[in-house]
C-alpha cells in the first residue's frame, strides 16, 4: 500500500517523508481506522475491517481504511476510528460488522449513540507538539467526551505508547510524520555516543524489564567493555500471565523500538542488533520483521545510515515458548541455539555476552523510551516519575476490573489511582481484595495497601516486584491460597530446573499450599512456607527463582488468615477451593426452572420441573456453573 | 593476585580462581554435590553457598562459579550460610533419601528433621534413578567435557526435567565408558541402618548404625562415620573405649550434640 522506495540519506529527505505521513496520517478524505492489534483481532476486528472496506468500496467514495494498533481500550475492542477531515476523530467500541456498516453509511454524520469517545487533536510526546484535527473549526460533537476527559486516559502519558492506536504500524512514513526517526538523526549527526550515553544517565531511565538496573550505567559497561562485535538485544520474551505491554508496542509502533535500538547502537559502538519476541506473538512478529524491512529499503538500517558512517543491523530471533528465557543469561543461549538454562552472573552480559562479547540487553519498553530521551533530553525525562524512578510505565491492566486496558502512567501513581480512577473500579460492586504485580514473580498487595505509589523500589519494600508491568485485580472472591497455587503451578512448570533450590522448590511449595487448599495442612506448614520460600529466594541461580517465592509469601505476609481458616477451620472463605466448599440449593428460594441442569456438567441436580431441585453430593463436580447461572440466589455454597 | 577477606583473614587469591577454589586452599570447609574438580563449574546443587558483601547488601552466591574479586568479603559458615545449607540438605534428604553422601551432610550440618512427604512410595525403598536423581549434571559434564562424548544430556523441563539419552536409544558416541557412574554423588547407597524406615538416617549420631553389628555386610565401605570412629570395629585403632553393644537397633533418639 505504502511505498517505501525513498532512501532517507540528509535532514530533506527526513522531512519529505515527514509530509508524506502527514498526508497518510491526516487525508484530505474521511478516514476510517480499525484497531487490529491482536487483542482486537481477537474480538473480532477481522471482520469490522472487511466489512468496512466492502462499505467503502460500495459508496465509490474516496474513504482511507487503515488499520492500527491498540489504543489500550481493551475492554471496548474492537475499536473503529472515524476522521473526517475538520472535525474530531471519533472512537466506536465493541464493534460489529453490520454496526460497522451503519457507521461508514452514516458518514460524514456521526452515531454518537455508539461512540465512546471523540479526539479532538493529537498530542506527541515525542516533539512535545499538538496537532489539532479540527482546525478551523470548532472540536466538539454534542454529548461525547474527549479521551482527556475520560478516567481511563485522564491520568495517562502516553510516551512509550505515543504511536499506538494513532499511526498504521506498517508505515514508516506516519511514523516519520509524528517525529520518527528524527532522535536518531539527531543523535548520529549531531552528538557523539558519549553524550548519549550521558544524556541517556542523566534521564535515569531504569531497565522496563522488571528488575529496574539504570539503564545509562548498563550502556557505560558495554561501552566500556573490552571485545568485538559488541550485539543489541531487544528483549522482547514477554511471558508473565496477563502482560502484554511488549506486545502493544511490538504491534502498534514497530519503529520506536528499532530506532532506540539503532540510536543504542551508536551509542555503545555496536553493529548488530536482536530483537528477541517470543512464538507466541505472531503477529508482533510479522509487523517487526516488515518495520526491518522498511527501514533497510529507507537507508534506516544498514550501511553509512544518513550518511553518517555507521552501519547497523537488526534481524528478529522467535523464542521457543519458555518462560525462563526471558532471564537474559537464559535468553543469551536460546539465541546461541543451546537449551535456554541461565548462567551464573558474573560475568554479565555487558561484559561476556552473546557469543562471550559485550552484549547489552533491554526490555522492548526501554528501547522505545530512548527516541524520547534523545529528542527531548535526559533532563525533560528526568522531571517525570519520582525520585528514583524516573518516567512512566507502561501497565496491563487485567483480571476484575471494569476497564481492562493497556495504561502508560508516570512512576509514583498510587495503586487506587491505577485501580479505581483508570481502572475505574470492580465489576459487580464488588470489594477489591489485592493486586497482583509483576506477574508470576511478584506478589500480592492488599487493598488496605493501595496508597502504595507505584515505583521499583516501594513494591520491592512491599514484597512485590514491578516486574514487566502485569497488573492483575482481584476482587473478594478470589481465595489467595488458590492464587497462591495458580502461581506456583505455572513456575514449577516453567522453571528450567537446572539449579535444585528451584526445581524442587517450586515443587514442594506448590505441594504444601496444594495441602493446605484441600484442608489437610498443618500450622506448622505455615512455617515450612517460610523456611522453604525464604531459601528459593536466598539460594536460587536467577532470577525466576530468585522471585519464585514471592507470591505465597506476599500472600503469606497480608493474608495469613486466610491460611489459618483453611488450616484450622478447614473452611475457604472465598469459596473458591473446591475440596472445602459443598453447593446446596436452596428448597425455598429455588423454584424449578432446570437452568442449573442444563449447565451441570456433572449431571448432579435433579428435581423435577417447577419443584425445588437438589444437588447430589457425590457426581457434584464443584465446578460452580449453577451459581453463575441461577437467577434466583437458590444456589448455596457453604 | 587478588587480595580478599575471607571470614575476616586476609587471603591471596589467584585472578579468575573461584570462591571454591580460594577456600579449599586455605581449608574452609565447603560441601558440593555438583562440583569436580577438572570439570566446568555448573552452579546446580547450591550447597556451595557463601555470603558476599557487607550487610545489609550482602548476598548469598555459589561459590563454585564465582570468580574472585579485589576487595571481596567472603564469609563460607555465617548464619545465613548455615540456614541455607540447613534447609537445603532437607530437600535433598527428601529427594535422594538413599545416598550416603547426602545423609552424612546432613548429619553434619545438623539437619535434624525432614518435613517433607518422600517422593515415590517408602523411604526404604530401592533406589529409583529418576525419582531420586538430584540433576547435579555431573555424569552430563564428565561425558561431554572428559569423555569428549556427549552421549547423555538433559531432557524437559522443570519438574519433567531428566537425564536421558538422544531418543531414549544409546547412540554411537556411548562408548559405555562408566565415567557417568563414577561421578554420580548419590549413586553410593546410604548403610541400611536402624532408622532405615525414616527419611533422615542420622544413623551416625545414634550410636547404632547396623553396621555395628554386621560389619562385613554393610555398605560402608568408604570413610568410616563418626559411630564408627568412635565406637565401630575401628575403635582400637583410635583409642576409644568401646561402649556396650545394644542387642536391638535403637528408635532415632535425639542428638546430644555436635559430633564433629
Amino acid at each position: 500500500m505504502i511505498s517505501t522506495a525513498h532512501r532517507l540519506a540528509t535532514l530533506d529527505d527526513l522531512h519529505q517523508a515527514m509530509r508524506r505521513g502527514r498526508d497518510l496520517l491526516y487525508p484530505s478524505e474521511p478516514k476510517i481506522m480499525v484497531g487490529t492489534a491482536t487483542c482486537g483481532l481477537a474480538a473480532g476486528a477481522e471482520e469490522v475491517l472487511r466489512a468496512v472496506r466492502e462499505e467503502a468500496e460500495k459508496s465509490e467514495l474516496p474513504y482511507v481504511v487503515a488499520e492500527t494498533g491498540c489504543i489500550g481500550w481493551c475492554s471496548q475492542e474492537p475499536l473503529l476510528d472515524v476522521c473526517i477531515p475538520g472535525r474530531p476523530r471519533v472512537t466506536y467500541g465493541r464493534m460489529k460488522p453490520g454496526r460497522a456498516r451503519e457507521i461508514v453509511r452514516a458518514i460524514p454524520k456521526v452515531k454518537p449513540e455508539w461512540a465512546l469517545a471523540m479526539m479532538p487533536g493529537d498530542e506527541n510526546e515525542l516533539n512535545g507538539a499538538y496537532v489539532n484535527y479540527c482546525v478551523p473549526h470548532n472540536g466538539h460533537v454534542d454529548g461525547l467526551k474527549a479521551y482527556k476527559e475520560l478516567p481511563l486516559f485522564k491520568r495517562q502519558l502516553r510516551i512509550v505508547l505515543r504511536n499506538c492506536g494513532i499511526i498504521n504500524p506498517d508505515s514508516l512514513e506516519e511514523y516519520i510524520a509524528r517525529s520518527g526517526y528524527h532522535a536518531l538523526w539527531n543523535a548520529l549527526r549531531k552528538h557523539t555516543p558519549e553524550e548519549i550515553v550521558a544524556d541517556v544517565k542523566r534521564s535515569g531511565l531504569r531497565g522496563r524489564g522488571g528488575a529496574g538496573f539504570p539503564t545509562g550505567v548498563k550502556w557505560q559497561a558495554v561501552r566500556d567493555a573490552r571485545g568485538e562485535p559488541k550485539y543489541i538485544i531487544c528483549n522482547g520474551d514477554e511471558g508473565d500471565p496477563g502482560a502484554y505491554m511488549d506486545r502493544g508496542v511490538l504491534e502498534g509502533d514497530p519503529h520506536s523500538v528499532l530506532e532506540g535500538m539503532i540510536i543504542g547502537g551508536y551509542a555503545m559502538g555496536a553493529h548488530e542488533g536482536i530483537i528477541y519476541v517470543r512464538e507466541e506473538y505472531p503477529l508482533a512478529v510479522m509487523r517487526m520483521k516488515q518495520a526491518i524491512r522498511q527501514a533497510e529499503d529507507a537507508g534506516l538500517l544498514g550501511q553509512n545510515i544518513f550518511d553518517s558512517g555507521f552501519d547497523f543491523q537488526i534481524r528478529v530471533v522467535k523464542g521457543a515458548g519458555a518462560f525462563v528465557c526471558g532471564e537474559e543469561t537464559a535468553l543469551i543461549r536460546s539465541i546461541e541455539g543451546k537449551v535456554g538454562e541461565p548462567q551464573q552472573r558474573p560475568p554479565y552480559p555487558a561484559q561476556h555476552g552473546l557469543w562471550g562479547k559485550p552484549t547489552c540487553i533491554n526490555n522492548v519498553e526501554t528501547w522505545a523510551n530512548i527516541p524520547v530521551i534523545v529528542q527531548r533530553g535526559g533532563d525533560w525525562f528526568s522531571q517525570i516519575g519520582t525520585e528514583k524512578s524516573k518516567g512512566t510505565k507502561v501497565f496491563s491492566l487485567v483480571g476484575n476490573i471494569e476497564n481492562t486496558a493497556l495504561i502508560e502512567v508516570p512512576m509514583g501513581t498510587t495503586l487506587a489511582e491505577i485501580v479505581y480512577d483508570i481502572g475505574g473500579g470492580i465489576p459487580n460492586s464488588r470489594a477489591c481484595k489485592a493486586v497482583q504485580t509483576g506477574g508470576p514473580s511478584g506478589g500480592c498487595i492488599p487493598a488496605d495497601k493501595f496508597d502504595l505509589p507505584v515505583d521499583y523500589d516501594s513494591l520491592t519494600q512491599a514484597g512485590s516486584i514491578m516486574g514487566s508491568g502485569g497488573m492483575i485485580v482481584m476482587d473478594d472472591h478470589t481465595c489467595m491460597v488458590d492464587i497462591a497455587k495458580y502461581f506456583l503451578e505455572f513456575l514449577e512448570d516453567e522453571s528450567c530446573g537446572k539449579c535444585f533450590t528451584c526445581r524442587v522448590g517450586t515443587q514442594r511449595l506448590k505441594e504444601v499450599v496444594t495441602r493446605i487448599s484441600q484442608g489437610q495442612g498443618k500450622e506448622e506448614d505455615l512455617e515450612l512456607l517460610q523456611d522453604l520460600g525464604w531459601l528459593v529466594r536466598e539460594g536460587s541461580l536467577c532470577g525466576l527463582g530468585q522471585t519464585a517465592p514471592n507470591p505465597v509469601l506476599s500472600t503469606l505476609r497480608y493474608f495469613r488468615s486466610e491460611y489459618l481458616a483453611h488450616i484450622r477451620d478447614r473452611r475457604c472463605p472465598a469459596h473458591r477451593c473446591r475440596e472445602l466448599i459443598t453447593f446446596e440449593i436452596d428448597p425455598v428460594l429455588c423454584n424449578g426452572c432446570g437452568a442449573c441442569v442444563q449447565i451441570c456438567s456433572g449431571k448432579a441436580i435433579l428435581g423435577e420441573k417447577n419443584k425445588p431441585h437438589f444437588i447430589t453430593q457425590a457426581q457434584c463436580t464443584k465446578c460452580g456453573a449453577c451459581l453463575e447461572m441461577c437467577n434466583f440466589d437458590a444456589v448455596l455454597v457453604h | 593476585m587478588v587480595h580478599i577477606t575471607m571470614n575476616g583473614l586476609p587471603v591471596e587469591a589467584e585472578r579468575a580462581s573461584t570462591l571454591l577454589e580460594v577456600a579449599r586452599f586455605y581449608n574452609f570447609p565447603i560441601p558440593t554435590l555438583c562440583h569436580e574438580d577438572g570439570l566446568n563449574p555448573y552452579g546446580a546443587c547450591r550447597l556451595c553457598l557463601v555470603e558476599i558483601g557487607e550487610a545489609p547488601k550482602s548476598k548469598l552466591v555459589a561459590a563454585c562459579g564465582y570468580r574472585v574479586e579485589e576487595g571481596l568479603k567472603v564469609r563460607t559458615n555465617s548464619m545465613r550460610v548455615q540456614r541455607a545449607r540447613r534447609l537445603l540438605l532437607e530437600l535433598y534428604v527428601a529427594t535422594c533419601p538413599q545416598s550416603k553422601r547426602i545423609q552424612d551432610l546432613a548429619s553434619e550440618y545438623g539437619v535434624r528433621q525432614c518435613r517433607y512427604e518422600p517422593i515415590d512410595g517408602q523411604p526404604g525403598a530401592p533406589w529409583d534413578p529418576k525419582a531420586n536423581c538430584i540433576q547435579c549434571g555431573l555424569c552430563v559434564r564428565i561425558c561431554a567435557e572428559q569423555m569428549m562424548a556427549g552421549a547423555i544430556g538433559f531432557a524437559g523441563r522443570g519438574k519433567s526435567r531428566h537425564v536421558a539419552r538422544p531418543f531414549g536409544m544409546t547412540s554411537e558416541q556411548c562408548r559405555q565408558c562408566g565415567a557417568c557412574l563414577y561421578a554420580c554423588p548419590v549413586c553410593e547407597l546410604r548403610c541400611q541402618g536402624s532408622t532405615a524406615e525414616t527419611l533422615l538416617c542420622n544413623g551416625c549420631l545414634n550410636f547404632s548404625p547396623v553396621c555395628f553389628q554386621s560389619y562385613n555386610d554393610a555398605m560402608c565401605f568408604l570413610e568410616p562415620c563418626h559411630a564408627c570412629e568412635l565406637s565401630g570395629p575401628f575403635r582400637h585403632e583410635v583409642g576409644l573405649k568401646v561402649p556396650a553393644l545394644q542387642s536391638a537397633p535403637q528408635k532415632a533418639a535425639p542428638s546430644t550434640g555436635e559430633l564433629k
